[in-house]
This record gives structure tokens, sequence and C-alpha cells, in this order.
């Protein structure tokens, strides 16, 4: 099996006047037009999965994904009403549905399917999936956008849909259902009068698609901010499409786009376009928000034992851009490795299965993906020492120690044996003993406490940890 | 002809949770219980009205969003299935409303000729939100009278909290004179909650009440303020204070419900009666009367 890949992307326009009135006005044919080329293309690509990101499905508890194989109904828009129903009868890749849900909590995000006879599917997936997929020969997945997420998630959201689509040997073609400017006349108007709602909106939308037509998709994406306060109604806090679009392009600036067309649907501004990710040869990226494998944010104010990530306001201070390179964990027999903790610094595993034994390699602070240092790094790039906070050091380390430990199927309660390096014993025992008596204190390992002189990246606490997976 | 009145106007939210918990036959999912002081507070509003009498309900619920202008529901009989999209574990109920057009229909003209935009909306395969279904169930499980429901228009995302609040007085101003036109008796609904930060995780049990609070100090204290505005009635203070409640608490009052009930009443400056206080996920959710039979007596 090759691995899968993402091999086309498109944002098309969610409302239903494509479908149900595309006569009415030029335009909305022209939209039309474009629809019936980007389902023409999409054919042609041989793709296997069609992945929907709607901006006209809002999820609260984390993101929901549908898994009704085939989900059935009438859609009839809450202000086009006038305009006529859409009945749908979708063809839903169920297996990948769950494998993208498991994929999801792997990255650390909350996920779920639904799958429940008469559940209202948004019209920007309707629009999206009858017009893309008439025939319903591509099986097809639709995920939500959560109303409070940003960038972060989205983007984490991408990569772990990423996993499946490589790990299945998919060819997939990721679609954003969205409007570009989301501006509509606050008044009904007549079909032939319909226009871009003012021209700041139509120069941004223009500005947006030149970047398209570039295949500057993670400019866009690093614009998103600005485009959510320059031209997006503030119903969500975050315009996110384009970070999900860009993710599962690898957040690349070299791609080939192509505007299919471009037009107002009652004054929002209305785009289909076409992403190939062939690389262009040009782009570099204009801007450089960090990149993210690991969704660390907690919103939850559930009070759950397992939940120990939000139990400290860490401060992320820096990134320890100046420490030792990283390495790719080594693969020998009985590995255990993630893409949860951080990367190593040298040619080892991140722990190491023998028998009923688990041998974890030292586990320090630094975050996953970022590499940044909760409670800040010990000293700067010069060697000066900076003031640093050893319980959130502390706590992130028993946070990795977990994350690799869950990797391996066990739970942080079989958990035998503790070696801690500390950096600094007088200034910092008190500290990490405290966290140590609310978190691995509680399970019981044995455990040693030694200072040393220096660790490889500017950290202040180190372990060394040895678990018993059970007879 | 009679003229028509107002006998009553409550703030009736619509969290599906609160039906989940009740386990009425209309709904799929099965519960423990759960959310008891909010579904303890809708009895009491229901037998505080028991023995008024009156012939239509009017609601507005900011899960039916529109962007152009206000519509109602214009077709006399609407029957279904409604799953809420976002709590689809919670809530897919089997409906089945009536709805007064004429009444929906004087108040679409009446605003009509105010100059706001509005729409009936008549087509038959159009599903009821779920937001108009809760309260619909929660304030007249027997569903036994006639309603009369209205769009909630995204006027504060659009352009402010006080534009938002502008149109919705003015939808309010017509609402009354229409009911006061029709000779009917009515009950006015704003199906919303107070605070709204919702959790984003859910417990394994969804109606387990150990895991429920508010999701902060200063949505208490925005919606006790609020309620003690309604508890001793100072309605205008509330449309007063109204952007910065809406905007710090992130309150549901931001689909214009509350707005345009306290306009729909007059701006009452008597005490409304608070039945019950409760949080769901996280948001601030409040059962609260103004009785204006009791208090609209003289104008007759
Ligand atoms: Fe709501």
């Amino acid at each position: 099996m090759t691995e899968g890949q993402v091999v086309g992307s498109f944002v098309v326009p969610v409302h239903p006047h494509t479908v149900l009135a595309p006569e009415q006005n030029e335009g909305w044919q022209r939209l039309r037009d474009a629809f019936d080329i980007a389902a023409q293309t999409i054919k042609d690509l041989d793709a296997d999965l069609l992945v929907i990101y709607s901006t006209t499905w809002p999820s609260i508890i984390g993101h929901q994904i549908q898994s009704d194989p085939n989900p059935e109904w009438v859609m009839v828009d809450h202000d086009f009403h006038d305009l006529g129903s859409i009945e749908y009868s979708f063809n839903i890749d169920q297996d990948f549905a769950h494998a993208w849900d498991d994929a999801n909590r792997k990255r650390g995000l909350q996920s779920r399917c639904v799958n429940y006879k008469g559940f209202p599917i948004d019209v920007g997936s309707v629009v999206a999936l009858t017009l893309l997929n008439p025939d319903n020969a591509i099986p097809a997945v639709i995920v939500s956008s959560n109303m409070y997420a940003n960038r972060s998630e989205t983007t984490v959201l991408a990569k772990s849909c990423l996993d499946v689509i490589k790990a299945q040997g998919r060819r997939a073609v990721a679609v954003t259902a969205m409007s570009l400017s989301n501006r509509m006349f606050t008044d009904f108007i007549n079909p032939e009068e319909d226009k871009i709602h003012s021209l700041k909106d139509d120069e941004w939308n223009l500005k947006i698609l030149e970047f398209l037509k570039q295949g500057r998709l993670e400019d866009v994406g690093q614009l998103s901010r600005t485009i959510q306060r320059q031209i997006r109604v503030q119903k969500v806090v975050a315009f996110k499409p384009m970070w999900w679009l860009s993710a599962m392009n690898g957040n690349r600036n070299d791609l080939s786009g192509e505007v299919l067309a471009y037009e107002p649907i009652h004054g929002a501004g209305g785009a289909v376009v076409s992403i190939d990710p062939t690389p262009s040869g040009a782009g570099d990226k204009e801007y450089d928000e960090d990149d993210v494998e690991y969704f660390h944010g907690e919103r939850g104010v559930l009070d759950t034992i397992d939940e120990s990530d939000d139990a400290e306001d860490v401060t992320v201070t820096e990134q320890a851009s100046s420490g030792p390179g990283l390495w790719e964990p080594t693969q020998a027999e009985g590995s255990v490795n993630t893409d949860a903790a951080p990367k190593p610094v040298g040619a080892y595993p991140h722990a190491r299965r023998v028998g009923n034994m688990l041998f974890l390699s030292g586990v320090g602070p630094r975050q996953p993906g970022t590499n940044a240092i909760p409670g800040g790094p010990i000293h700067d790039e010069n060697g000066e020492p900076l003031d640093y906070d050893i319980e959130a050091q502390t706590h992130a380390v028993v946070n990795n120690v977990k994350r690799i430990v869950e990797e391996a199927g066990a739970s942080m309660d079989q958990v035998v044996d503790v070696t801690t390096f500390l950096v600094d014993m007088k200034r910092d025992f008190k500290g990490y003993n405290d966290v140590w008596a609310e978190t691995l204190g509680k399970i019981g390992p044995t455990r040693t406490t030694l200072a040393i002189d220096a660790l490889p990246t500017p950290i202040a606490v180190e372990m060394k940890v040895i678990v018993h997976l059970g007879e | 002809m009679v003229k028509g009145k107002i006998v009553a106007g409550c703030i009736a939210p619509h969290p599906p949770h609160l039906v989940y918990a009740e386990n009425p036959p209309q709904n799929e999912p099965v519960a423990e219980g759960g959310w008891e002081q909010l579904r303890w507070g809708y009895e009491r509003l229901r037998a505080s009205l028991a023995d008024i009498e009156y012939d239509a309900i009017v609601v507005l619920s900011p899960h039916w969003q529109t962007y152009i202008g206000t519509h109602f529901l214009g077709l006399p009989h609407f029957q279904g299935l409604s799953v809420d999209p976002i709590f689809p574990n919670l809530f897919r109920y089997h409906y089945d409303l009536n709805i007064d057009v004429d009444l929906a229909k004087a108040i679409h003209d009446e605003a009509a000729s105010a100059g706001l935009p509005v729409k009936m909306m008549e087509n038959p395969d159009f599903r009821v939100d779920y937001g108009t279904i809760t309260t619909g169930h929660l304030f007249n499980p027997e569903w036994d009278k006639p309603m009369v429901v209205l769009s909630s228009n995204r006027s504060t995302a659009y352009y402010s909290v006080e534009v938002m609040q502008e149109i919705m007085i003015e939808l309010g101003r017509v609402t009354r004179r229409a009911i006061e036109a029709s000779g009917k008796r009515v009950v006015v609904l704003a199906s919303n909650s107070l605070s709204h930060r919702h959790f984003t995780t859910e417990s394994e049990v969804p109606e387990d009440m150990s895991k429920e609070h508010i999701t902060s100090h200063a949505m208490h204290l925005w919606d006790m303020r609020i309620i003690e505005y309604m508890r001793t009635g100072q309605a205008q203070r509330i449309l007063d204070e109204m952007p910065e409640f809406t905007e710090q608490a992130i309150a549901e009052s931001d689909g214009g419900g509350l707005s345009w009930l306290l306009s729909t009443l007059n701006v009452p400056d008597y005490p409304a009666v608070l039945h019950g206080y409760g949080t769901i996920i996280g948001t601030g959710n409040a059962v609260v009367e103004w009785p204006c039979h009791a208090h609209e007596e003289a104008d007759e």
C-alpha cells in the first residue's frame, strides 16, 4: 500500500442558491458551473475520500464527525427557505470517521462521532456533497467547526485526519465549506441586485483569492485573525477553515491554486477554488507562526482526576531554540514512541518494553511539537540564569511521562520506580516534592532524587521511570 | 372587539438537557435525571399560569438564526424529528405543534409596516429549531396551545448589541400592538440562557450533577445582577446594561430574545418572579415570569 495523501483541495461556498436557484442570477450560475468543474476534477483525481470541514456546523463539545453511513433527510435553509428544499442521501465513510475520531483523541483533542437518524446535516455540507459528489461515488466524511476552537486545535484536527489518510493509504480531497466575506445584506433583495456587500469586503476577498491563486495557503491561514476582524461577521471567535485546510496541505505556500469562480451570494463572498498540492516552486512563508503537533489546551472545567494538564496554569515562555538538536526516536524492538512526548536529544526511544517491564528514557518538561519549557528555561541562550517555575516544570515532566506510559498501553498506577535528577537541589527540592506528592506520590513508586550538575537542555528536572506492565 | 392582552412574559431557556433529563416519551435518549432545580422551576412556572386563560404562546428562539430580518413560522402545523446538532446524544425529539398563523401574520404585517425586514416561512419541509421545541415542551408539555414562532435575527453578530437592541425594541413594540389588536390573550416567551460560556467537555454521564457548576465567578455575578434587576422591577436597567452583559457574560441575550421580551412587556417596572436558576454545562439559566395579568388590569 502506498502512503495516503491529500490529492486536491477545494474551497466552496455554503449557501443553497447554487443548488436550488442558479438560473436566477448569472453569478450563482457561474458558481454552479465551477462546482461542476470541481466535481469533474475530483473524479479525474481518482479520489477515494472527500473530507468536508464545514463552517456551518458548529459544535461545543470538541469536534463532531458524522458517522452515519447513509444520512438522509430534507434540508431547508433557515434564511433561504423560500428557495426550496434539498433532499439528501449521502455516502459516509464510517470506518474513516471512527479512525479520525480515535486519532483526534491521540493528539489531545476532544472528539466524538455522531450517528443518529435524522441528524440535521448543515447547509454547507449538504451543498458541498450534493454538487461535488453528485452520484455519491466517493465516500465522504464531515467534521464540525468547534465554536471555541482556535488555531492550534484546528491545526491538530487536520493533522490527525492526515494520520488516518496516511495510515489507510487514501487519496483524499479536502474541502472547506465557507464564505470568504460572510456579511450578507440584512434585507431581502432581488436576485439581479446581488453584489458583494461592500468594497472593503470585495478587496479582501480578492486579496485572499490572489494568495490562493499563488498557492500561498499557509499565508492565508496565518492571516486568519486579520480576515476575521476585517470581513467576518463576529459570530464565532475565529476564522478557522484556512487553518484546517493549510494544515491538511502540510502548512505550505508552494501549492498551485486556481480560482474557478468568485461571486456574491446575497452579499457574501462565494468562491470555488481548486488547490493542487503539486509544488509550484515558489512560496517561502511570509509569516512564521509556530507549528503544533499536539493539542495541549484544556478548556474543560470538569474536575476529573485524569485531566492533570489543567492543574497548573503553565506559562510557556521560551522555545528551547538554542539547545541540542532534536532526533527522531529510535525504533529497536519493543520501542514505544509517541508524537505526544518531546523529541529525544539523541538516538534513543521514548521507552522500551522488555517482557512485562517498560523502561523510559529520561523525561524532561519540554513540550512536544513546540519544544517550549513550561515554567520557563533555567538560563538564556548566553547561559545567563533565568527565574523559572520548578512546579510547572515538574508538572510538565509528569504529564510527558503519562503520555509515554499511556502510549505503551499502560497507566500511571503501574509506575514502580522513579529516579529524579534536579540541577538545583537547594532551590527546587520543595517545589518538586510538592508536585510529586500530589501526582506520583499518590501512586506510590519508589523514588531516588539526585542533584546533578546539568541536563542537556535548559531544564531543572528530569525523571527516569520504570513501569511494571502486570503479569 | 376586546383588546388583546399579554397575560405573562417569561424567560424560558431551552437547553436540551432539561428535556433529556425528564425522559418524555417524545425524546429518544434516556437519562437518570439531572438539572432538577431548573426542571422544578419550569414546574412552578406552569403551576403559576395554570389558572390563567390564554390563547397562544409567542416564542423567540435563538436557534432559528436568520441573518435577513425576522421570520415567522407561517403554516398551521409542523411535525417531525428534531435532532440537536450540538447535543444529538441528548435530544432527538418527535414534535407535533400548531401555529397560530393569523397572529403570526398579524405581527409580521405590523413589523413590515414599521419598516422591519420580515418574512413568513411557508416551506412545509422546514425543521423547527430545537430551541423552540425545547421551550415549547418545557412550558407546555401538552402542546395544546398554538404557537407563534419568531426567528432570531443575528444583528448582534452583524453590527453590535446596541443595533440588535434597537431592532428588538421595535420588534417588541409591534409584537405588543399586534397582540392587542388581535383580541387574543397571549403568553410571550424569550427562549434564552443568561450567561452562556459552555464547557467544551462533557462528563461520561451527561447528567452527572457533581460536574455541574457555573463556568466562572464572573458569569455568576452577572447572572445574579440581571436576576436581581428582574426581581426588583428594574427592566430598564437590564436594557441599559445589555451591551456589557451580553459581551462579558457571552450571554445568549445576543439573540435578541430578552430585549424583545422586555419591550413587548412595555419594559415592566414591577417585580418578576424567579421560579428557578441553575447551570447547564456551565451556562447560567433562569426561569422567570413577569405576571402581567396581575399588574396591567388598570389598562382595561
Ligand atoms: Fe441556546
